[in-house]
């Protein structure tokens, strides 16, 4: 109900932790799988550089390039699904991710959009994304407990 | 930053489960959208709205000349894995690989 013919979804979580941190993140491909639900980005780090997201088998599951790079501040990647033929149809969305520091950490909002209205690939990464953020900073957070304890 | 209070309290009000019920629907509503057909003043409305998002359950974003209001579903879910996510294995296995990887960097 943005815009007569867009969809979109935006997720917001506090992290405790710095933006360079965070941004590594993002972009740490082995980091991301642990919080990706297993799943494995494989891409070329800059602004129009290649972006693709691999599952587990090392099946794409999406592919796009990235729109917008700027470090510790900026992620954005245009993105399609790759994996299910209704999703693929729909094109290419648009997933924005920013950090902004706040208090002790950071701000980390995602926003993922698509030119079309009651997009099905909108609606379907909307369950995914709140687990994987969530994922994101229990392990961030937790890591930082963590390492204090070592024996 | 939003604490677990926050969140608790934003939820203890029928009237502002109400307005998360509606955004579930339909997302992205304006202030005048969610004021439609409820019995709350454009002012309770807003109010409520506020205290959402200070608890981070709803964002607002500017477009043009309106603020649109989302669904944060991300400390929802924070609230159903906290005591849920102990039984969800692939999680605990990352942790364990993280403490791996964090404890082997020296320099940080």
């Amino acid at each position: 109900m943005t815009d007569h013919a867009q969809s979109s979804f935006v997720y917001v979580t506090y992290v405790k932790t710095s933006p360079d941190r965070l941004w590594e993140a993002l972009i740490d491909p082995d980091f991301v799988a642990q919080y990706w639900l297993g799943n494995r980005p494989e891409a070329d780090w800059r602004l129009g550089g290649s972006w693709k997201l691999l599952f587990p088998d090392g099946r794409i599951a999406d592919q796009g390039e990235i729109v917008a790079f700027e470090p510790a501040k900026r992620l954005g990647i245009r993105w399609r699904n790759e994996w299910k033929p209704e999703f693929n149809a729909e094109g290419y969305s648009v997933c924005m991710m920013e950090l902004e520091p706040v208090g002790d950490g950071v701000k980390l909002s995602v926003t993922h959009s698509i030119e079309r209205a009651d997009s099905q690939f909108i609606a379907a990464v909307s369950g995914g994304w709140p687990k994987i953020l969530s994922n994101l900073k229990s392990l961030i957070e937790t890591g930082t407990v963590v390492l204090p304890n070592k024996p | 930053m939003p604490t677990d209070d926050d969140i608790f309290r934003a939820l203890a009000d029928p009237s502002r489960r109400r307005l998360l019920d509606r955004l579930h629907l339909a997302d992205g509503q304006s202030l005048g959208d969610l004021c439609a057909g409820l019995a709350m003043t454009r002012q309770a409305v807003a109010k409520h709205l506020a205290t959402l998002e200070a608890a981070n359950l709803v964002v607002a974003v500017r477009q043009g000349r309106e603020k649109h209001h989302f669904i944060n579903r991300v400390p929802i879910n924070e609230i159903a894995e906290r005591w849920i996510g102990k039984f969800d294995q692939p999680r605990l296995s990352a942790l364990s690989a993280l403490k791996r990887n964090l404890e082997g960097e020296e320099n940080d």
